[in-house]
């Protein structure tokens, strides 16, 4: 018989505190797994929306409401700017390029963005089927929306004014796929793009609007740090319209989160703390009660370092029970969060294969298992034998 | 087969014990008898070489194991002695075939599952291989603890009183099958006593 075996059947021998452990060691792992991973995939999917941005021009507002909606998709839009103070910063000398975005409507909850071709080669976005709008009314899907709508070029839809799936849809009208972009891992997954002009015939349509012509929000690129110096201020300052500059604002957010994230990493590691007590003391007085076993053992034959190796094997197991099942618990959790962003963003936060936190983890909560085994293996180590047998 | 040789042991602050030499042959059984404070657990855990004597020594198979330390003291131990107590222990958490498994485990011995339940059978308790220790009665527990003690070959095995809380004819049972079951495998057989009734049944003893 093994000494692993007999550890395991000593854990199960003490199956409510071996199970405590268990579950504190549980809670605290995942919550840490989950917490990292969670802020890591908001960290580089902000990053990687955000990449070749440097400011956002849009109605004044909260600036991060602006940076949230023009980069991400995931707030309403400030309101609207007037396309010909955005042609303006458009011409700006300092500006490499502009990207328009005008939005406002959706397709069973997913984005329709008015825009021009720069926004699919901003994100190097290829198509896997069909090409780009040559006129209004054509549309090109997102690789998500097309794998969530299943649907592809050759298909029409109307469209709803507003983000909600119940909203008024635009009956007059009927939006033409005419191409579907393979998997970018960025914003433009979740979109229907199309041009700038199929926005306004909508509404103009719709409302006989007589008004110049508006977008939503200009995305820009300065051609060297000396724009990002000077543009914006120039904007908030001369125009009715907002710059923003997302780096700034997306830092701003972390800081915010941050706070809830660090304190959640916290409690997470606190509670793994209370685990390893629990664990050292579920062994210490599984060694009280066992202090006669445990001396038989000696009697048979075990040396003193057979016995530390066992206490030692049971915390370990205990932990590595611990671990798997907070892992399987950050897991489920962050499937939960995933799945209540995607309802409510079509924002989800996919996880494939093993994290670098996970992989962590496992030396951390091994550490934590042998910290907490250390003194209870040693009690078992020095125990003298001969007095144990003699107060049987 | 044992020998001890001018055996003593202080305990610190405490009582001194001086024990006459003994000698036990293969197959054969010695009782070794004496009341409360005389030293008889002492002078057990001193054969079984789990406490060195302040002089003296113990010879099994001519080994002194008084000469040995650490892990080959305790190789030895598992190797060549078995022990039964009064109270019949186990390792709760595994089953009875387990534990005789442990016990050959510790020993550094390869596992033999036909000679553990060829023991669980000669001691009539083969049908509780797979019961845990706690679901045995205390008489199937002292066979189980037999069993255990042999399931190694050990040379010799010691018993720390192994009747004292029987009755006349439970005393009797259990003697007659420790006798028979330990020199029947070829060993010598310690029983370390206050019983005098095992001094009518075996001839062979020494009072401390």
């Amino acid at each position: 018989m093994r000494m692993l075996q007999l550890a395991y059947a000593n854990l199960k021998e003490h199956f409510l505190t071996t199970a405590l452990s268990v579950m504190l060691l549980s809670i605290g792992i995942g919550m840490v797994s989950f917490i990292v991973t969670v802020s890591e995939q908001l960290n580089d999917r902000f990053n990687r929306d955000i990449r070749g941005i440097d400011m956002v021009v849009g109605a004044k507002g909260s600036p991060l409401q602006l940076i949230l909606s023009a980069v991400y998709q995931i707030d309403n839009p400030t309101g609207n700017i007037s396309l010909d103070e955005a042609t303006k910063i458009q011409n700006h000398p300092l500006v490499k390029y502009s990207i328009p975005l005008s939005y406002g409507d959706s397709y069973k909850g997913f984005r329709i963005v008015g825009t021009d071709s720069l926004y699919i080669s901003h994100f190097n976005a290829e198509f896997s089927s069909g090409r780009s709008w040559e006129k209004s009314m054509q549309v090109v899907l997102g690789s998500t929306v097309a794998e969530r709508l299943g649907m592809g070029v050759g298909a029409h839809f109307h469209g709803t004014h507003g983000f909600e799936e119940e909203g008024h849809a635009h009956e007059e009208l009927h939006y033409d796929v005419v191409g579907v972009l393979s998997p970018t891992n960025t914003v433009a997954d979740r979109l229907i793009l199309t041009s700038i002009e199929s926005v306004w015939d909508i509404h103009h349509n719709e409302g006989g609007h007589d008004e110049q012509q508006q977008i939503t929000a200009l995305l820009v690129k300065f051609k060297s740090p000396m724009g990002i110096m000077q543009v914006p201020r120039l904007i908030n300052e001369k125009t009715s319209m907002q710059a923003a500059l997302p780096a700034i604002e997306i830092n701003r957010l972390y800081e915010l989160m941050g706070v809830g994230f660090r304190a959640l990493q916290a409690i997470g590691i606190l509670i793994m703390i209370i685990a390893a007590l629990s664990v050292f003391i579920s062994l210490l007085n599984s060694l009280k009660e066992r202090k006669y076993e445990l001396a038989l053992m000696r009697s048979l034959g075990a040396s003193p370092t057979k016995l530390f190796g066992l206490v030692v094997q049971e915390s370990l197991l205990l932990c590595l029970a611990g671990y798997t099942f907070g892992i399987i618990l950050g897991r489920l959790a962050i499937m939960t969060l995933s799945s209540f962003g995607e309802a409510q963003f079509h924002f989800g936060v996919a996880q494939s294969g093993v994290s670098a936190i996970e992989i962590w983890l496992l030396p951390f909560t091994l550490s934590v298992g042998l910290i907490a085994a250390i003194i209870p293996a040693i009690r078992a180590y020095r125990s003298d034998i001969s007095s144990v047998l003699r107060n049987e | 087969m044992l020998q001890t040789d001018s055996l003593s042991f202080s305990y610190f602050n405490g009582p001194s014990f001086s024990f006459p030499n003994l000698s036990v042959r293969v197959q054969e059984v010695l009782v070794v008898l004496g009341s409360s404070g005389k030293g008889k657990t002492t002078l057990l855990h001193l054969l079984a070489g789990l406490m060195d004597p302040e002089n003296g020594s113990v010879t099994i198979n001519g080994q002194s194991i008084t000469e040995l330390s650490g892990k080959g003291r305790d190789r030895f131990r598992g190797q060549h002695i078995g022990m039964i107590f009064q109270q019949a222990q186990f390792v709760r958490s595994i089953t009875v075939l387990q534990n005789l498994q442990l016990a050959r485990s510790l020993a550094g011995l390869p596992k033999d599952e036909v000679l553990a339940k060829g023991l669980l059978t000669e001691l009539g308790i083969v049908d509780k291989a797979h019961s845990r220790p706690n679901e045995l009665s205390i008489g199937e527990r002292q066979r189980a603890s037999i069993a255990r003690a042999l399931v190694t070959r050990p040379k010799v095995v010691l018993a720390d009183e192994p009747t004292s809380a029987l009755d006349d004819e439970n005393c009797r049972l259990v003697a007659e099958l420790l006798h028979r079951t330990v020199t029947g495998h070829g060993a010598a057989l310690v029983i370390v006593t206050h019983d005098g009734r095992l001094k009518t049944r075996f001839p062979n003893s020494v009072e401390i």
